[in-house]
């Protein structure tokens, strides 16, 4: 439990994750059963799958039946005290006001600059009490924004463990698991189910774009729901996943990934790579109108001052050789800006990119636009100069991501 | 109703030079003072029946000549000519040093060699304090927005760089971060000069000689200047009261209302901008800006408060060291106490003792540690002696600044005061013997109770450090360092903004300066 503290070792203490290199989460045992490729990766400290059978499956599994992805290294706090809201409402961009209990939403927040500091979903379990997601570790900056709200603060990312099952057939397999309810989800609900002896909960969030679901439980609970969402969805064609295909999934949805796609202004060690919520398309989250908030005064001075430097884009590009960390050149010519994350999609049937501009390119600019990639063929680089237009992003839009009640198999 | 141009918490001396310069450029302005009375650390009162005393401050060395003139002070009843007075650096064994004239243009008690190494160390250190005297005086550059009166001005601080020439300009930044010790010991060896010098950097601050960067302590005391006299001092008529009362006058001649016993307790923010304030009584009052003269942590962390301001500006506000280290003394004596070799004229200058640059470093060491000093070091004025009047006939007040006694005493400074008073009055002894059988009345301040009495977080001196981090554009924290804060409408004007403490009216003038720029 961290309440609003100074003591260096108290925050030490309640960071304890950092005396182990690579952590393995509650899943390990079921996902090293399950592991055919060995091919691990270390995402927040944690060891996490890259592929764990075949990464072309893998993906389709998402996309046409129901995948089943370890978010336990997400980093997770627990807020609550009747400050909670007030204090998220200072925290983050969006108005926390509107977000009624039982719902999710994504939000960003920012350090004095407006530069991000991270972007993740925050949950409302109850009128005090929220759950917040992210990618960073913001322990301290969270105790110290916590100094003068009546609110606690918990890291409870060892202690819940978290899974995304996503899919067409998502729905079906927690139907099937005698998770009674869930139907009555839409779109960023939550809600608790009884399991085991405890709870778990589950919202229907995701990263993928598809009809999905995230699910929230005690770590020692992991592997019994585990256990149980395989044996249901053993009919429904569920199938764990690893990385690499849930990020072509979060390609395709348009969501962007915190030090992949920006760089937080914590990570940041040149000074022009932090962005401000306008420069990586979050700019829709800031709300003036909801009190003050971190970054408020430096986003609405950039503003009004004009001095947003970059724009993140949804780039459709010609062919099909993925474009990933291409170089943008405006007329061939000008060095523009970077491609962070590319893909050919095959839902979509496009060759697509996230790419950050420097401004007017990207944003009152947009012709004329090439990437420059580099193929490298046996030992040898094909130098491909392809055009690229500014598209909407999600690049893939699926109905049945919203559609309530959810489709059943 | 009348409603207001500016609000200024806190009638402290630099509160009241804020509103008075805003007041004289046509607006309408109100003094928002705590306390039954203006003044804040530039006080006085009545400790023992007879006795007065300048509250917090006692010698004036710095106030700005700009701001005697802004306030045209002089033609108020304050009277700065002819008052400057020596100090007297005790030594009960080898006899006294005395500077006289403005910080020392003449000694008393130096050996030859000593007398030729000070006239050379007092010479460079005002070359260089004239390279550092603008950067004191005006608003801190502002690295970001330099407008461009502000960029010549800082062209002029390089200019007066230049000007001291290749070897003065080599000289300047070697010495610029040094420790005290080091520097008076490379010129003179006296040790009750070197005591003094060394005193007089640390002087307000948690340091000691040998800490790096405690030069700087004295440069900033000899940037101060009085009666057209550098690194001068003096005892104003009435005590530091009498400062105030003059500045209390300027404000009200100029139309500035001023109401005591009226606590501020909330600065109104409304959509990131200041509009006013409420008083601890419910009582809310409107405006255009509000100027906070007060503490700059006191203004945000507990009058803006938490959620108005960003967490890493907060994070930096709280991070601003203000612990103070000095105690303040009064003491009512029924006789004029004799110094060990003075003359009895020097009685009414500032008598220092601190016997060597050691004995400073010996007496901070405790303090690091939460203890006091077990033979503290003093700067002792008897103003009873220049002005009678705040002593009853015969009898004498002793004043003094006592280092160090660190904020949070070790088991308390409920049951270390008694023992701190007593190794004090035993300081006195040895250099004023029989000094003790002539007490009729003491009162001891300690950090803990100037804070609470005086409103001043941690009792110090300047309202948070005055070191190299916590100077200029960083004082009190980046952010806030031009006057003007995060929060629109709200700008600071106490001694923790630039350049600082001690009775000198700048924050307050230049804030005003600021208030009015932005218009
Ligand atoms: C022990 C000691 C000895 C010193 N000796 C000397 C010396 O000999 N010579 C010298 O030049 N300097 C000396 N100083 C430093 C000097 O006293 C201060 O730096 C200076 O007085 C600060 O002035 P100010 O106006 O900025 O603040 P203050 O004098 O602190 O004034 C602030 C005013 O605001 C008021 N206030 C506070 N909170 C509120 C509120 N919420 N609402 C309304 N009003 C409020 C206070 O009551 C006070 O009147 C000494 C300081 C100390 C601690």
């Amino acid at each position: 439990m961290a309440k609003a503290t100074k003591s260096t070792s108290a925050r030490r203490d309640a960071q304890a994750h950092i005396e182990m290199l690579r952590l393995e989460t509650p899943f390990h045992p079921r996902l090293e059963a399950l592991s055919q490729q060995n091919d691990w990766y270390t995402w927040a400290g944690y060891k996490a799958p890259l592929s764990l059978w075949d990464e072309e499956l893998e993906y389709f599994a998402i996309r046409s039946q129901a995948a089943l992805f370890d978010i336990s290294p997400m980093v997770k706090y627990r807020i609550e005290g009747p400050d909670a809201e007030a204090f998220c409402n200072r925290l983050t961009l969006r108005d926390v006001a509107k977000l009624k209990p039982g719902r999710v939403h994504y939000t960003a927040w920012c350090d004095e600059n407006g530069h991000v500091l991270d972007d993740g979903t925050l949950f409302r379990l109850s009128a005090d009490r929220f759950r917040l997601c992210c990618q960073e570790r913001h322990l301290p900056w969270l105790m110290d924004s916590a100094i003068g709200f009546d609110v606690e603060v918990e890291e409870e990312t060892e202690t819940i463990a978290g899974l995304a099952l996503q899919g067409p057939t998502s729905f079906a397999v927690l139907r099937a698991a005698g998770l009674d309810g869930v139907e009555r989800l839409k779109p960023f609900d939550l809600a608790t189910f009884p399991h085991k002896r405890g709870t778990v909960t589950i919202s229907r969030t995701g990263f993928t774009g598809d009809l999905g679901y995230e699910l929230f439980v005690d770590a020692r609970q992991a592997l019994s729901l585990w256990d149980r969402l395989m044996e249901a969805g053993r009919v429904h064609g569920i199938r764990a996943i690893g990385y690499t295909a849930l990020n072509r999934a979060r390609i395709e949805a348009g969501f962007i990934v915190a030090n992949a796609d920006f760089v937080t202004a914590e990570h940041a060690v040149r000074a022009d790579r932090v962005r401000m919520p306008d420069e990586i398309g979050l700019g829709w989250m800031v709300d003036r109108e909801k009190g003050h908030f971190n970054g408020r005064r430096a986003i609405l001075k950039a503003r009004e001052k004009g001095a947003l430097r970059h724009v993140l884009v949804g780039l459709e590009v010609e062919g099909n050789v993925p474009a990933e960390h291409a170089i943008v050149y405006h007329k061939g010519k000008r060095e523009v800006g970077l491609v962070s994350a590319a893909i050919w999609s095959p839902t979509a049937k496009r060759n697509i990119a996230i790419a950050s501009l420097d401004r007017p390119y990207g944003d009152t600019v947009t012709d004329d636009l090439w990437v420059e990639i580099y193929a490298m063929r046996e030992l040898r680089y094909v130098k491909l100069m392809k055009r690229a237009r500014v598209v909407e992003r999600p690049f893939v839009k699926l109905a049945r991501r919203s559609a309530t009640p959810p489709g059943d198999f | 109703m009348t409603s207001f141009d500016d609000i200024v918490i806190g009638g402290g001396h630099n509160g009241l030079v804020a509103a008075t310069v805003l007041a004289k450029a046509g607006r309408k302005v109100l003094v928002l003072e705590a306390e039954d009375e203006t003044g804040g650390a530039a006080r006085k009162h009545e400790f023992h029946p007879g006795f007065r005393v300048s509250s917090v401050a006692h010698v004036l060395n710095r106030l700005h000549p700009d701001v005697v003139k802004a306030l045209e002070l002089d033609r108020l009843g304050l009277t700065l000519e002819g008052r400057t007075m020596p100090t007297i650096a005790l030594a009960p064994d080898a006899g006294p040093v005395v500077l006289r004239g403005a910080y020392g243009e003449t000694v008393d008690g130096l050996s030859l060699s000593d007398a030729a190494g000070w006239a050379e160390l007092r010479a460079l250190l005002f070359r260089q304090v004239g390279v550092l005297k603008p950067l004191l005086a005006r608003r801190a550059p502002d690295l970001e927005a330099m407008s461009l009166s502000e960029k010549l001005a800082l062209g002029g601080v390089a200019l007066s760089l230049r000007r001291l020439g290749k070897e003065g300009m080599r000289d300047f930044l070697r010495m610029l971060l040094m420790n005290v010790d080091d520097v008076t010991g490379e010129f003179v060896e006296n040790d009750a000069l070197r005591g003094l010098l060394a005193f007089d950097a640390v002087q307000g601050s948690h340091l000691g000689p040998r800490s790096p960067t405690s030069l700087i302590g004295l440069y900033f005391r000899l940037a101060g200047e009085i009666g057209g006299a550098e690194g001068g001092q003096m005892l104003p008529k009435g005590g530091m009261g009498a400062v105030i009362e003059a500045m209390h006058a300027a404000a009200e001649r100029r139309g500035v209302t001023i109401r005591a016993k009226a606590p501020v307790s909330r600065i109104l923010i409304e959509k990131g901008r200041a509009v006013g304030v409420v008083l601890a009584d419910g009582e809310e009052i409107r405006a255009r800006t509000v100027v906070s003269a007060i503490n700059p942590r006191t203004t945000f962390a507990d009058l803006v408060g938490p959620r108005e301001l960003d967490t890493g500006f907060l994070r930096k506000i709280l991070n601003v060291r203000m612990k103070g280290n000095v105690a303040r003394l009064y003491l009512a004596l029924d006789g004029v106490p004799s110094f060990a070799g003075v003359a009895a004229d020097d009685h009414a200058g500032r008598l220092v003792i601190a016997p060597s640059s050691n004995a400073v470093e010996n007496a901070f060491n405790p303090a690091k540690y939460g203890e006091f000093s077990p033979e503290p070091a003093m700067e002792i004025v008897l103003p009873s002696l220049s002005d009678p009047s705040l002593a009853p006939g015969g009898a004498c007040v002793l004043s003094a600044n006592v280092q160090f006694a660190p904020y949070a005493l070790k088991g308390g400074w409920d049951k270390g005061k008694p023992k701190f008073l007593k190794a004090i009055v035993a300081q006195l002894e040895r250099c004023a013997k029989g000094i003790g059988k002539t007490i009729l009345a003491s009162e001891l301040l300690t950090p803990a109770d100037i804070e609470a009495r005086f409103r001043m977080p941690g009792g110090h001196w300047h309202h948070g450090e005055l070191q190299p981090d916590q100077m200029l554009m960083s004082r009190p924290v980046f952010g806030a360092g031009g006057y003007d804060t995060p929060i629109d409408g709200l700008y600071l004007a106490g001694a923790g903004s630039h350049p600082g403490g001690g009775v000198s009216g700048v924050p307050g003038m230049n804030a005003a300066r600021r208030v009015l720029a932005e218009k």
